[in-house]
């Protein structure tokens, strides 16, 4: 019997027995469905945060006041003091190390912004120009072009701010007030809306001095560093930690993080949550496998009299394993296409209900759940198959 | 052509074994038409399988066309059942989800035969059977007789050397009872072997050797 012949043969056989192709077909497509959906949202997940990291910046290093005794990374998991302050002389003298592209010294604050009779309290970030390529910021309008000072009183607002503030627009080149002091507006930001809890809409950025200067500090919160590529992370990680230490009498007091590090963690986490998940879902692909065993000895028992019939024209043992493998892998078929046609729909409904999450079902999860459940099929149809190749013709025969 | 020696068959059911064939001993040349008469039971449908290759004798030996076709593989033993045999049952075993047509073409797609010789093949048949108006239809809008007619064009469309009927007219009534024996004996003027399995004495008695058969032993053998 040719190949082709016991394709076209079998494929007859599904179509003609409706019921039994449905039901296969549609356990089938139900777990092929669920490990791409599920795989799409752990995928999604995971885009999701490395999205919001590199939304922070690329090649990305922080350099903290005080000294990590955590291995984590974190910078929330700082235990201990503060030593010695991280000044902005510390931040300079990271400028020409190698690996470093650009810095930013950054101050945090609170402060009240007031014009014209409206006056609200607003987070001040103070950095220079550098924090707006590192972080990749973008202004709609007009420029910021402090430096490590000293530096006219310029101040870009945060497009939210800028509207309540300014409800009747044209509002670069006005003045306003932080506290006491005056600020000449140069420029909004663009709307970029949240990004690892920081709402750039509402916030307001002013040269590094008169951040100092309002806040009446002289300890930075942290210096952001940009390595010139993926590689030179780790050297100037550790130029930069060299170069404070030389700074601070040879004390080691300072804590340098990579947000690779952190992002990595995050990535492998999140991998393997969608690994177990997408695993889980191909549980039901190894029911489905059951179900398919059943319906197919079923199919063996009711179709006796034809194996029988197969055999007194001539078929051999392998010719009836084949027809019936083929069938199972028709239906197989047929269910993981279906499968995967509801999985997209399904990651398409998840992404239309949330709209953050990059839920795109990768290529490697479709081919795995069509690889699974064709394999799934094979498996479950090699117990029926044989059965049906070693039936007896005689007493197939003689069942009517 | 056909040559059984000492030819046994024993069935054990719980403790009880029956003897469906007893050391049966018989020679059928090529080209002779056989019919096996005997009482319910006494081996007649276990002799033509075993003559079939369907079933296989405990102890002695088969020679077919000169070559003892016992020992060969299942595969092999396929291949003879294919080419040289073909089958007539009672209860006619056409696939019913086939067209007339199709499940004449079965054989020939086991064989492996191309797409257009096939359908060449089976035009043929079918005319040859005076079916032609029915190829397309399926087993279930077929009379009786024509179902048989379909089975019988299957079990000849490869011109097999030796074609078993385990009776044949035993579900149809006496006018296409007639008709399918007069089609079994066209094709023994043809040239095949036919060994038919009857209860019916009409149609025993038209064969030109009648074979008699009780508990498993052949009693009468008359030409
Ligand atoms: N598979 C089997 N298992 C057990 N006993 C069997 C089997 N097949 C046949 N027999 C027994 O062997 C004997 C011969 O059976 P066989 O079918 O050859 O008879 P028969 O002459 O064809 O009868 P009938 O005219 O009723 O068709 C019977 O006693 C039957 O019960
Ligand atoms: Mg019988």
């Amino acid at each position: 019997m040719k190949l082709s012949d016991a394709l076209s043969l079998s494929f007859r056989t599904v179509v003609s027995y409706r019921l039994r192709a449905l039901l296969i077909l549609l356990a089938m497509a139900l777990g092929v469905a669920a490990v791409v959906t599920l795989t799409a949202l752990g995928e999604g997940a995971r885009r999701f945060v490395v999205n919001q990291f590199a939304s922070l910046g690329t090649n990305l290093i922080i350099v903290l006041p005080g000294r990590a005794e955590t291995s984590g990374g974190f910078p929330g998991a700082i235990v201990g003091e503060t030593p010695r302050d991280l000044t902005l002389g510390d931040a300079a003298s990271l400028q020409n190390l190698s690996g470093v592209l650009r810095y930013a010294p950054l101050n945090v604050g609170v402060t009240e912004i007031s014009t014209g009779g409206r006056l609200r309290e607003v987070t001040i970030l103070g950095s220079t120009a550098g924090l707006i390529a590192i972080r990749h910021m973008k202004l709609a309008q007009g420029n910021f072009t402090a430096g490590n000072g000293p530096n006219p009183a310029e101040i870009v607002l945060g497009a939210k701010l800028a509207r309540e503030l300014f409800p009747a627009g044209n509002v670069v080149g006005q003045r306003i007030r932080l506290a006491d002091r005056r600020f000449r507006i140069t420029g909004i930001f663009a709307t970029q809306g949240e990004s690892m809890g920081f709402n750039t809409d509402e916030i307001a950025m002013i040269p590094i001095d008169h951040a100092q200067a309002l806040l009446n500090t002289e300890s930075l919160f942290r210096i952001l560093v940009e390595a010139s590529s993926r590689n030179a992370i780790e050297p100037a990680k550790t130029a930069i930690r060299e170069a404070i230490r030389l700074r601070h009498d040879g004390e080691d007091d300072v804590t340098v993080i990579t947000q690779d590090a952190v992002l990595a963690t995050f990535d492998r986490i999140l991998r393997a949550l969608t690994l177990a998940v997408s695993g889980i879902a191909a549980i039901s692909l190894a029911v489905a496998g059951i179900l398919v065993m059943n319906v197919m000895l079923v199919a063996v028992s009711q179709r006796t009299a034809e194996i029988g019939l197969l055999k007194a024209l001539g078929a051999t043992r392998k010719n009836i394993k084949r027809l019936f493998l083929l069938e199972t892998l028709w239906l197989s078929l047929a269910g993981a296409a279906t499968g995967i046609a509801l999985g997209y729909a399904g990651s398409f409904i998840l992404r239309l209900v949330y709209p953050q999450l990059p839920a795109y079902p990768p290529a490697w999860a479709s081919l795995a759940a069509i690889a699974t459940a064709l394999l799934t099929g094979i498996v479950a149809s090699l117990l029926p198959a044989s059965r049906a190749a070693k039936l007896n013709p005689v007493l197939a025969l003689s069942r009517r | 052509m056909i040559q059984l020696s000492a030819i046994s068959r024993v069935f054990t059911m719980g403790d009880q074994e029956v003897r469906a064939l007893n050391h049966i001993d018989l020679t059928i040349t090529a080209g002779e038409y056989v019919s096996v008469m005997g009482p319910s039971g006494s081996g007649k449908s276990t002799l033509l399988n075993i003559v079939g290759l369907l079933d296989q004798p405990d102890s002695g030996t088969y020679l077919l066309e000169n070559r003892d076709v016992t020992a060969l593989s299942e595969s092999e033993q396929a291949r003879v059942r294919r080419e040289r045999i073909g089958f007539i049952f009672q209860s006619f075993h056409l696939i019913s989800r086939l067209t007339a047509a199709e499940n004449i073409e079965l054989p020939l797609i086991l064989e492996g035969l191309s797409v257009a010789e096939r359908q060449a093949r089976v035009k043929a048949v079918l005319d040859q059977t005076g079916l032609a108006d029915r190829a397309n239809h399926r087993p279930a809008e077929l009379s009786g007789g024509q179902r048989q007619r379909v089975a019988i064009a299957r079990a000849t469309i490869l011109n097999p050397a030796v074609l078993l009927a385990d009776e044949p007219t035993g579900n149809l009534d006496h006018k296409t009872g007639a008709e399918v024996v007069a089609l079994l004996e066209k094709l023994h003027h043809a040239g095949t072997t036919v060994i038919v399995v009857t209860h019916d004495r009409e149609l025993g008695g038209r064969a030109h050797r009648r074979i008699q058969m009780r508990d498993g032993e052949i009693v009468e053998d008359e030409r």
